[in-house]
């Protein structure tokens, strides 16, 4: 159980922490200072919970790794983060698109675990669902304006979606872990996720006047490790400091 | 050796360090006090999961207790019951006032998504004609508005529940 657990809680920490990254480089980039303020603040939350549920995760798996170390000197294959979370920034739109995709699947499913019958994953679901509603309602509101905006910005984020969407399938990915800590309630099922999900971003998106694409080919494999090329670049960057100046702090 | 009671009030002098009108009691973010064995134990809980102040106001606090003679202290971090702002004490919410930052209003839940944004008045005239400019401010924990009567641009502590 503590196994499936340890996978479990990292696969959320690496969500977390890579998307924490990928936001973080908006800093000093964004388009206007509100929005460089409100990417970083969200990145800082994300860094923040992928710190403890990191902490949660060395706890479980008791090998003495701490989470510094899980964080940030492990190799490519050994992240277990959703591929959507590791795709490049793009322009702000694209940002935002991969940001509300995200953030509606994290609401309903910290939701859900606040009943979780392991105590400390309700806890940290409470502290992070608090954040992560504000975090769906600035992407939201982006998806809507953007997308019935302009010509041009329509255009621009109708893109994103219709590239982003391949990886939204794999946010119900299922596989033994899942199924292990199902059995003993410690996860909801993610067909209660699922629908709902489907429902809130129909409705933003129907708001926001933008179509899912026809094409629903989806991908999967960041559960087990299997990354899209963006990832190495994005840990290159990430892990250089600890890897050349090793066991560094500040 | 000195109660929880003298304790809590020793923490009186420990300020926020990013609102430092602010002390930790005002804040709501001290959850226990006890002594056990010659053990000061403070329970603390973080307002965000990434508000870098936590360990600096953890720092602070065993500073701070050294400093009235109490040598050994442990700062516990707890995440549940999560953080609100409905924590904020009364005392907290004027001095935020004074300082001019707009204090948390009671507001709709987040995951009402096409909600109006809140209404908060200004802190520096009063005026209720106000405008979001931002739903993210100069920390985690706020937002920015300006008020459209005396254009006064201000933080504004967000409600979090
Ligand atoms: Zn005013």
């Amino acid at each position: 159980m503590s196994k499936a657990l340890f996978e479990y809680v990292l696969r959320l920490g690496d969500d977390s922490l890579i998307l924490g990254q990928r936001l973080s480089e908006w800093c000093g980039h964004g388009p206007i200072l509100e929005e460089d303020i409100a990417t970083t603040n969200i990145a800082l939350d994300l860094i923040g919970q992928a710190t403890t549920l990191l902490e949660y995760a060395a706890h479980l798996e008791g090998k003495k790794r701490s989470a510094d170390e899980l964080a940030f000197l492990r190799i490519d294959r050994e992240y277990k983060n959703l591929l959507l979370v590791e795709q490049e920034n793009g322009d702000f739109g694209k940002t935002i698109m991969r940001q509300f995709l995200f953030d509606a699947y994290r609401k309903l499913l910290f939701e859900k675990l606040l009943s979780s019958s392991d105590e400390h994953l309700a806890a940290i679901a409470e502290k992070s669902l608090k954040e992560t509603k504000y975090h769906l309602k600035h992407s939201s509101e982006w998806v809507i304006r953007l997308g019935d905006g302009t010509e041009e910005s329509h255009e621009r984020v109708q893109d994103s979606l219709n590239e982003l969407w391949r990886y939204t399938g794999e946010l119900f990915f299922e596989d033994e872990v899942d199924t292990e800590l199902k059995g003993s309630g410690v996860i909801p099922d993610v067909s209660d996720i699922q629908d709902k999900w489907n429902e809130l971003v129909m409705n933003v998106l129907a708001e926001a006047t933008l179509t899912i694409p026809n094409d629903n080919w989806q991908f999967d494999g960041g559960r087990v490790g299997k990354h899209s090329e963006h990832l190495g670049y994005l840990l290159s960057v990430m892990q250089y400091m600890q890897r050349a100046y090793p066991n560094m702090e500040w | 050796m000195v109660d929880t009671n003298q304790i809590w009030k020793y923490l009186e002098e420990v300020s926020d360090p990013e609102i430092p009108v602010l002390t930790v009691n005002d804040l709501g973010i001290v959850r226990n006090v006890s002594i056990e064995g010659g053990l000061c134990k403070v329970t603390i809980t973080p307002t965000y999961s990434g508000c870098p102040a936590m360990k600096r106001i953890e720092d602070d606090i065993i500073e701070k207790l050294k400093d009235k003679g109490i040598e050994n202290v442990k700062v516990d971090l707890v995440l549940s019951p999560a953080w609100t702002t409905d924590w904020i004490t009364e005392n907290g919410r004027q001095k935020l006032l004074e300082y001019g930052i707009a204090p948390p209003q009671d507001e709709v839940d987040k995951s009402v998504l096409f909600a109006e944004p809140t209404n908060v008045p200004c802190p520096k005239c009063s005026s209720s004609n106000t405008r979001m400019i931002s739903q993210f401010g100069s920390t985690a924990c706020k937002a920015h508005y300006q008020c459209n009567e005396c254009m006064e641009p201000y933080d504004y502590f967000k409600c979090l529940k």
